[in-house]
């Protein structure tokens, strides 16, 4: 089970003038069960990207495999497939419509066919998941706060029980408890029900915090591909297409250049705690 | 002398039904006193509610003070015959900047404030080519914003609003919509526009990161002002800023926790990576 890209190209505006080659022999796999952080600038080709996984783009060329199936076969069925690979749209919350909350996450699995009472025991499940109170439920979405609306939208998508969830810039515009809240909702999902999760970030914190494998993209093409550790031990090249390390990973750097005997391929606060302290104390 | 000052500001927002009949009231500033200076830089930081954006509006004259009053540059806010004149003086920048640009031009959209308060055409013109020279946006006069990157667009909005020669800019989550490139020249014209021009900024933001370099800093919840001080006096207490919703600059959360396990000699309030370094070397160092 898993997804491949395989010698993905994608051309905006084939055949004009404008034209612009936004994927650039694209190859990759993602594992089922992966925690996917996909990094790079604006405009390095990360939301056309996480837009062929569901089928809403087609690739110029090359070819997508889901669970080994060519996604672009005649015989195969890319409704099915956009319940599997649930997308969350940057500030998802803009899309809900609906009258109250409920309803709005109904409106995914209804669309998909499932029964009303199908449909209602989904919408419930996922308004579950992301931890919105029952109160929250059946109220116009517009009264909930910024991080609950994007809970709810998250739910919408969740309600259709998709396999993989792609994230585009989920905690844009929240505060910081509310990024963590929805970071934290991400593990959770990832953790316990095996959910693929893809998140696209420019938080080169949180992609170190939370995925165990980075893909960073520049200029259609993927520039690096890694565990975080391997991806963050390279700072000049990150730093050469506009990308940085994490904080605490410069702060590793430049203790070692100093002469404290630390690891300088850390990239969270709490692993640099502890090297920071024995480095210290062994001294 | 204060550019801006409230005094026991309060609003609410009031929703009514379809009869007009009041449904609900929602206190949204609480007995609000702020004070800034001519030529600071001051940051507001709160959680997603607390308040800080209806306080943003308040100054900028887009809402109303329930009880209280707002003075800009010694004017009030309630008194209609102020508003042009406050508008002027406190320009207002938004989060999206798509949503602020009008142009098809670069310099025809920094042109159109000046222009909208009846300044004369030549020196429109000349208003136009500072601000964009201020933020590095004047070889990009002839663009079309829609080419731009996300920080380039904002700073074309920023340059929009120096057009029209303020006091104060208040900036309301610039940020939050770019990329660390694009934050980065934002913050970055922020700070030259206080440091060089002597423009007053307010800024409004969820990245403690940007925050470290301002004068003063003020933490709202639930419509009030809970904490006030320095960048140091504020993110040396990283327990109540939890309590807050908010968060503090990574090198201050590894600092705090260094300290907490045993690394006595770091001083509080640590901000930079630089300053970490620093102070550890300093105190124990090996070498």
């Amino acid at each position: 089970m898993s997804i491949i890209l395989d010698h993905v190209n994608y051309i905006y505006s084939k055949g004009t003038n404008d034209e612009v080659k936004a994927l650039d022999d694209v190859s990759f796999e993602i594992k089922d069960g992966d925690f996917v952080g996909l990094i790079g600038h604006t405009g390095s080709g990360k939301s056309t990207l996480v837009q062929h996984l569901d089928g809403l783009l087609k690739a110029t060329s090359g070819h997508i495999y889901y669970n080994g199936e060519d996604i672009y076969d005649r015989d195969f069925d890319m409704r099915a497939l956009r319940g599997k690979v649930g997308l969350v749209f940057q500030y998802p919350e803009h899309q809900l419509f609906e009258e109250d909350v409920f309803k709005d996450v109904c409106y995914g699995p209804r669309n998909m066919g499932l029964s009303e009472k199908e449909a209602s025991l989904a919408a419930y499940s996922a308004l579950k998941a992301v931890k919105l109170p029952d109160e929250c439920f059946y109220v116009s979405p517009f009264e909930l706060s910024g991080g609950q609306k994007r809970r709810a939208a998250i739910a919408g998508v969740l309600a259709m029980k998709p396999e993989v969830l792609v994230l585009d810039e989920p905690t844009a515009g929240l505060d910081p408890e509310g990024r963590e809240e929805i970071l934290d909702l991400m593990k959770e999902l990832h953790d316990t029900r095996g959910i693929t999760v893809i998140l696209v970030s420019h938080s080169m914190e949180d992609v170190a915090d939370y995925a165990h494998h980075i893909i960073v993209m520049e200029k259609g093409k993927v520039f690096m591909s890694g565990t975080p550790r391997e991806i963050y031990s390279h700072i000049e090249e990150l730093e050469s297409i506009g990308l940085a390390a994490p904080k605490v990973t410069y702060i590793m750097h430049e203790l070692k250049r100093r002469g404290f005997d630390v690891d300088t391929s850390i990239t969270g606060v709490k692993e640099a705690v502890d090297s920071i302290i024995g480095a210290v104390w062994n001294a | 002398m204060a550019i801006v000052e409230t005094h026991g500001l309060s609003f609410d927002y009031i929703r009514r039904d379809e009869e007009g009949n009041v449904s609900s009231i929602n206190r949204a500033l609480d007995d609000v006193e702020l004070s800034v200076k001519k030529g600071e830089f001051i940051a507001i930081l709160g959680g997603n509610g607390s308040g800080k954006s209806t306080l943003a509006k308040q100054i900028n004259a887009i809402l109303y003070p329930t009880e209280g009053y707002v003075l800009v540059d010694g004017k009030k806010t309630s008194e209609e015959e102020n508003i042009l004149d406050i508008r002027q003086k406190a320009g207002m920048i938004f989060q999206n900047p798509d949503n602020q640009i009008i142009g098809s031009i670069v310099e025809e959209d920094v042109g159109f404030g000046p222009e909208n308060m009846g300044v004369a055409t030549d020196d429109i013109w000349q208003r136009v080519e500072e601000s964009l020279k201020i933020l590095g946006m004047w070889e990009y006069r002839k663009h079309s914003p829609m080419r731009l990157s996300g920080g380039q667009k904002q700073r074309v909005a920023i340059a929009g609003v120096v057009a029209m020669h303020p006091e104060c800019i208040i900036m309301d989550e610039p940020t939050a919509m770019l990329d660390p490139a694009g934050r980065k020249e934002v913050i970055r014209a922020a700070r030259a526009l206080n440091d060089v021009e002597k423009i007053t900024i307010i800024l409004i933001t969820h990245y403690m990161e940007e925050v470290v370099y301002a004068d003063r800093l003020f933490v709202m919840q639930d419509g009030r002002i809970k904490m006030t001080g320095t960048p140091r006096e504020i993110f040396s207490r990283v327990e109540e800023l939890e309590e807050l919703r908010l968060d503090v600059p990574q090198a201050t959360r590894l600092a705090y926790e260094l300290k907490k396990r045993g690394l006595s000699l770091l001083p509080d309030g640590i901000l930079t990576e630089k300053e970490l370094v620093t102070e550890l070397c300093r105190s124990y160092s090996i070498m």
